[in-house]
Parts: structure tokens; C-alpha cells; sequence
């Protein structure tokens, strides 16, 4: 199936905007000493407005590098990346960074939240480097961690809450400055079946935004709309499916 | 992110790290401290040398008598009175820059009162000496022309002759005091001049006029002065060139050929005193330099915290920098912690140091002396030791990559 069928079996997509993501020929070329590491030999992709989309891939595939790249940690030997339509794949490291800000959300394996700082102020700072003003960001900070379920747990400290909670903080921080693209590397490899289940029911049930999802699971990519699986360096197939459904208690993530 | 923002976000990040910061910011304190408390004991140490050279009285040269020289043995200086009573005139009349001149001729005497005896020097002189020296009566009658014409007994008390003859506070005006069995009526008491620079008591001196010094406690040497002269240069005028001046003059009235010696010297109480100075200002360097060195070791201090926590925290700057923090950011964050330790210190030194200067100046019973500028400069300098020591850490947080940093444990 072609992502062209993509786009027009949506009919709110007729209007044709460019894609989230559209990668065209990347390669990372790596210098270790003398030896040349081709991670990214040449990845053409594109992603829609909404898609969810899992990346798989044994270790080495280059699923990390592509994953840095897409996520503006990285960039590209050669080949263009268009980020919502604007090229960054030759963007300095500052420019990057706001890029990061402005557009992109991570969700990490290990959390990767501030020690010793709330669960309001870790879903603050997108919001602090991004200049919106303390009001303003304490309100959206807070909405977000509603809308993932923590309403409660504002002030608690990541070592007061449970993985799956972190996890959860870890997705509204990525969700507070609404941005077109939410990256997720292996949300769910420090979780048990159960955490997992309601983080992954948490993400496909964000309608409104474009899940890149990085994992080697098959669990977990079950998920997805969409699994692109690498493989060398290169894209190894590109398939649709229909996503796993969350079970009907799973639908909403509970506070325990 | 402004820099309030920023500055609230490097407060807090040290205020995780209670002990650790305290530590860093310790060697800050203890610099800055150290350079207040030096300074301030170094600008005592000047203010007393000042005061001191103050009480001898300014623009002043001294000529003493010259040496004699008889049969190969040269005694010292006033050993053999070789000054004039006429020279003494020459340089009050003939010289443009000398503004007055007075003798001073002095013996060793005990002075009696009723009920104590001193032993003291006892000096005769004129009242100009105390117009020269700026030396004021705290009780009484200053010493005037008709008391030298006369011959009058007279004596004016220094303030410690009257206090051991008299007692503290009492007033001996009109008393009768006896020097070498001759009796003199108490005509005033000196205000209290302090000591030489030398640790000699001004004020333990009685002073009488001349002409009864010379009619009753030393017959005196005809034309000869027995003592030395006090000369005040003019206000604004050189002292050294007055001096050489002087020396001209002295030589030509001596009938001092070339290549002869000076039969008397010349003391330059201006050159005295700024040696001094500058041997109180070399100290207020020498002290102030020891400090600055302590401040500079706390600064390599603050550097080897913030290397340690730039390493420590490499996940956090990884995480700040995948969120959107640039590296201008990041780097302002951790500048921003540099200049809080170190600014922070630098208030706590300044309190510690103002605290040492006071408990050193209670010590020592020496004035206060706090130099603004140099407060200002000690914190000042701190900040700018939080930048500098800062600035290699900051810069190391911000060119880190941020896939590295995410991945360190």
C-alpha cells in the first residue's frame, strides 16, 4: 500500500499539506579512526498528519540514528529532511535546538525526567526554554499532566511515582508544547505487560498527533497504523495494519 | 528565557546540593573576607603612620648643630653647637621659602610640684615653635612675645608632665612648679599631641621661653644656639628644595669651602614621613595581594565543583538540550550557577571581612577603615572570578551532544 492511499483515505486530508516528516535519500555516515560507519544508507520516508507509525528493527538496523535524525538531534551526512514542510537538515546546532522545542516531543525509554523536581516543573521546562511565561506555563503544564491522568500528582517527585507515572509525566512534557511530532524511543521497555499496555493505550489515543514510535517489540509495534522496518541502513518493507485496539478498561489511565 | 529566569533555575540547582555549594562558595568567602580585613589593617596601619606624622607637624625641617671634631674622634650630630643665634635670623629673614623658624634649646631636668617630682625634658623656645607645630593649649595662656622679653619664670606643661605632677584633670594654672631649684608659675598645659612616629612621647616635655632658659638653666654659649632649629616651609613649596636652600645658606655663613663637610644637618621630616608611607603602603599591597591570591584559589575551586557537576549532570544537560534548551542556554545556566556560588560568597566574605576588620581594629584600637571601593572591588573582582572559572565548565555543558549526554549513566 502506498502512502499516497494514506492521505486520500482520510478525506480531511484532500487539502493536501505537506507531511510531518518527509526524509528523502538520508544517510549518516560515522568516523570512528579510519573506519567509515554507514548507519543510514539512503532512507526515503514520509509521515501524515496523524499517523502513528512504528520504526522496527534489530540492533544496528539504524533505527537510533534515524531516530536522532527525525528527531533533530542529529543530522544527516546527505539527504534533505523536511520537518513540517521546512528543511532542517542543515540547521546549526541552536537552531536545532528550537526546532526540538517548537516542534518536536520525546518520550524516552528512561524517562529521562529531572531528579529532585516536580512533576509540574519537569512538564514546565519545554515551556521555560521556550519563553511562555510563568502563568501561562503552570496552566498548561498542569492541563497536560490532566490529560495524561496526574491531575493529582503535580508536585510529586519522580522518585514518588511509579514507572508507569513517570512514564506518563514523560508524555506530558512531550505533549505541553503541542507539537507536530511526537517521538517515542522504547516508551515502553522499562515497563511491565500492564504499565505497558496503559502507556501505549496513553499514545495511540492521542488522535490529534503524529507518534513516531521506535521499538523492537512486535507488542508494542502492534499498536501502530503503520510499521517501517529497517534494516542495514535501509527501509526493509513499509506495511499498514490495522492498530491493536486498548482494551475497554485500559481506555483511561487510572492514578495507581 | 530571561535572565531572572535563568538566575532562579541556577539557584535552585545549587540549592540541591546544600553542602556542596556551601563548600565551593567557602573558598569565595573566605578570599573576599581575607581581602577586606587586609586592607582595612593596611589602611590602620597608614592612618596611624599619618597621625603620627601629623603631630609633628607638616612642611617641618629640623637643623640640628653640627658635629665637632677634635683630635680625630667625630661625635655626632649636636655634639658641638655650631648654629647661631644669628643664623637663626638669617633664615627667618632671608629665605622666601621658609615660612617661620623657631629654636628649640633642651635639657634634662627634674620638675617639681608641691607634692611630685618628673624627671623630664625642659625646653626653651619661642612662641612661633607652637604656630610651627600646630600645638594648641588645652588650659591656660599661650607663651607670648612679652614673656620672652621679659624673661618671665613661666612654664607651659605638656599633657603627661601635668598629669604626673598634677594628676589627670586637675588644673595647675598658677601653680608653682620647680626646675633645677629655680621656681617657674604654671602659665598653660598643652593639648595632648600623641607620640612620634618613632614611639616618643610628645607630651612629656615642659616648655619655658628662651631667654629664662638661657638666664637660668643654662648660661648658654654667648652667640652659639644650643639646641636645633624648627623650620616650616611654605605651604605648597618643596621642602627638599627649601632645604637645599638652607644648606646654601648655612654653608656660606660657616665659611664652608668646597669639599668641607656640613658642620650641621638637616632633617626632612616630609622625606621621613613618606618613606614611612610607603613602607604602609607596600604593606597594604603586600597584604592586600596575599588575599587577592586566596581569592583566585577559591575561584579554581568554584572551576573544579562545576567541572564535577557539568559531568555529573551530563544526563540532565542532555535532557534540557532534547526539550529545546540551545546551547547559548545551557551555557548561560551554568555561568549563571558560577556567578550565584561566587557572588553569593562574595556577600558572605564581605560580611566576614567587615566583621574580622572590626574585631582587628577593637584590637589594635585603630580607627574603622572600611574603603568602599575596596568592598566593591572585592565583590566585583568575586564575580567576575565566577565568570572566568565559570566560563570553561559552561562552555564544556554546552558543546555537549545531546544523543551522548541522554545516553550517560
Amino acid at each position: 500500500m502506498s502512502r499516497a492511499d494514506v492521505t486520500t483515505a482520510e478525506p480531511t486530508r484532500l487539502t493536501a499539506p505537506p507531511p510531518v516528516v518527509a526524509l528523502e535519500g538520508i544517510t549518516r555516515v560515522f568516523s570512528l579512526g579510519d573506519v567509515e560507519v554507514h548507519a543510514l544508507r539512503g532512507v526515503s520516508l514520509s509521515v501524515q498528519r496523524g499517523e502513528f507509525v512504528a520504526i522496527m528493527g534489530a540492533s544496528g538496523s539504524g533505527k537510533s540514528t534515524l531516530m536522532n535524525v527525525v528527531g533533530c538531534l542529529d543530522r544527516p551526512t546527505a539527504g534533505r529532511y523536511l520537518l513540517d514542510g521546512k528543511d532542517v537538515s542543515r540547521q546549526s546546532r541552536a537552531a536545532l535546538a528550537r526546532t526540538r522545542n517548537q516542534t518536536i516531543g520525546f518520550v524516552f525509554q528512561s524517562f529521562n525526567l529531572l531528579a529532585r523536581t516536580t512533576a509540574l516543573e519537569n512538564v514546565e521546562l519545554p515551556l521555560l526554554y521556550a519563553g511562555v511565561g510563568g502563568k501561562e506555563r503552570r496552566a498548561r503544564a498542569t492541563a497536560a499532566l490532566e490529560r495524561v491522568g496526574l491531575g493529582q500528582r503535580l508536585d510529586h517527585l519522580p522518585n514518588q511515582l511509579s514507572g508507569g507515572q513517570q512514564q506518563r509525566v514523560a508524555i506530558a512534557r512531550a505533549l505541553v508544547t503541542r507539537p507536530s511530532l511526537l517521538l517515542a524511543d522504547e516508551p515502553t521497555g522499562a515497563l511491565d505487560t500492564k504499565t505497558s499496555a496503559e502507556v501505549m493505550t496513553l499514545l495511540s489515543g492521542l488522535d490529534d498527533i503524529t507518534v513516531v514510535l521506535v521499538t523492537h517489540e512486535h507488542d508494542v509495534a502492534a499498536w501502530a497504523q503503520r510499521v517501517v522496518t529497517l534494516r542495514d541502513g535501509l527501509v526493509l518493507s513499509d506495511v499498514e495494519q490495522p492498530p491493536r485496539r486498548p482494551a475497554p478498561d485500559a481506555t483511561h489511565p487510572t492514578e495507581a | 528565557m530571561g535572565p531572572l529566569q535563568t538566575g532562579r533555575i541556577a539557584l535552585l540547582a545549587l540549592l540541591r546540593n546544600k553542602l556542596r555549594s556551601f563548600l565551593t562558595a567557602l573558598g569565595i568567602i573566605i578570599g573576599v573576607a581575607a581581602v577586606i580585613a587586609m586592607v582595612a589593617i593596611g589602611e590602620g596601619a597608614k592612618s596611624q603612620v599619618e597621625a603620627a606624622f601629623a603631630a609633628m607637624g607638616t612642611n617641618l625641617l629640623i637643623i640640628m648643630p653640627g658635629s665637632s671634631s677634635s683630635g680625630g674622634a667625630r661625635g655626632g650630630f649636636g655634639t658641638q653647637p655650631t648654629l647661631t643665634w644669628d643664623d637663626l635670623k638669617a633664615i627667618q629673614t632671608e629665605m622666601p621659602l621658609v615660612a617661620d623658624a623657631a629654636p628649640t634649646l633642651r635639657t634634662q631636668a627634674q620638675v617639681q610640684s608641691e607634692e611630685q617630682n618628673w624627671g623630664t625634658s625642659v625646653q626653651g623656645t619661642t612662641p612661633n615653635y607652637f604656630r610651627i607645630r600646630t600645638w594648641g593649649t588645652a588650659l591656660g595662656v599661650p607663651m607670648t612675645e612679652s614673656d620672652l622679653d621679659s624673661g618671665a619664670k613661666v612654664v607651659w606643661l605638656g599633657a603627661t608632665v601635668a598629669e604626673k605632677l598634677f594628676g589627670a584633670g586637675a588644673d595647675p594654672i598658677g601653680q608653682a612648679v620647680r626646675i633645677k631649684g629655680v621656681p617657674f608659675i604654671v602659665s598653660g598645659v598643652l593639648l595632648k599631641k600623641g607620640q612620634s612616629p618613632m614611639g616618643q612621647d610628645f607630651d612629656d616635655t615642659v616648655f619655658i621661653p628662651t631667654s629664662t632658659f638661657k638666664a637660668r638653666l643654662q648660661p648658654g654659649l654667648g652667640n652659639f644656639l644650643s639646641g636645633v632649629i624648627f623650620v616650616q616651609v611654605r605651604a605648597g613649596e618643596d621642602t627638599g628644595r627649601a632645604q637645599r636652600a638652607i644648606t646654601g645658606l648655612l654653608r656660606d655663613r660657616h665659611r664652608l669651602g668646597q669639599g668641607q663637610e656640613d658642620d650641621f644637618s638637616i632633617r626632612n621630616l616630609a622625606e621621613v614621613a613618606s618613606a614611612q608611607q610607603q613602607g604602609a603602603d607596600t604593606l597594604s599591597a603586600l597584604l592586600a595581594s596575599i588575599a587577592a591570591v586566596s581569592l583566585l584559589v577559591g575561584g579554581i575551586g568554584i572551576m573544579n565543583i562545576m567541572l564535577v557537576s557539568v559531568t555529573e549532570r551530563t544526563r540532565e544537560i542532555g535532557i534540557r538540550m532534547a526539550v529545546g534548551a540551545t546551547p547559548a542556554q545551557i551555557l548561560a545556566q551554568f555561568l549563571a550557577e558560577a556567578l550565584v556560588l561566587a557572588l553569593v560568597g562574595g556577600l558572605l566574605g564581605v560580611g566576614l571581612g567587615l566583621f574580622a576588620a572590626q574585631q582587628l581594629s577593637e584590637q589594635f584600637g585603630w580607627p574603622l577603615l572600611v574603603r568602599p571601593d575596596v568592598v566593591a572591588l572585592a565583590t566585583g573582582f568575586s564575580g567576575l572570578v565566577g565568570v572566568g572559572f565559570g566560563l570553561y565548565p559552561a562552555l564544556k555543558a554546552s558543546r555537549m551532544d545531546p544523543i551522548t549526554a541522554l545516553r550517560f549513566e
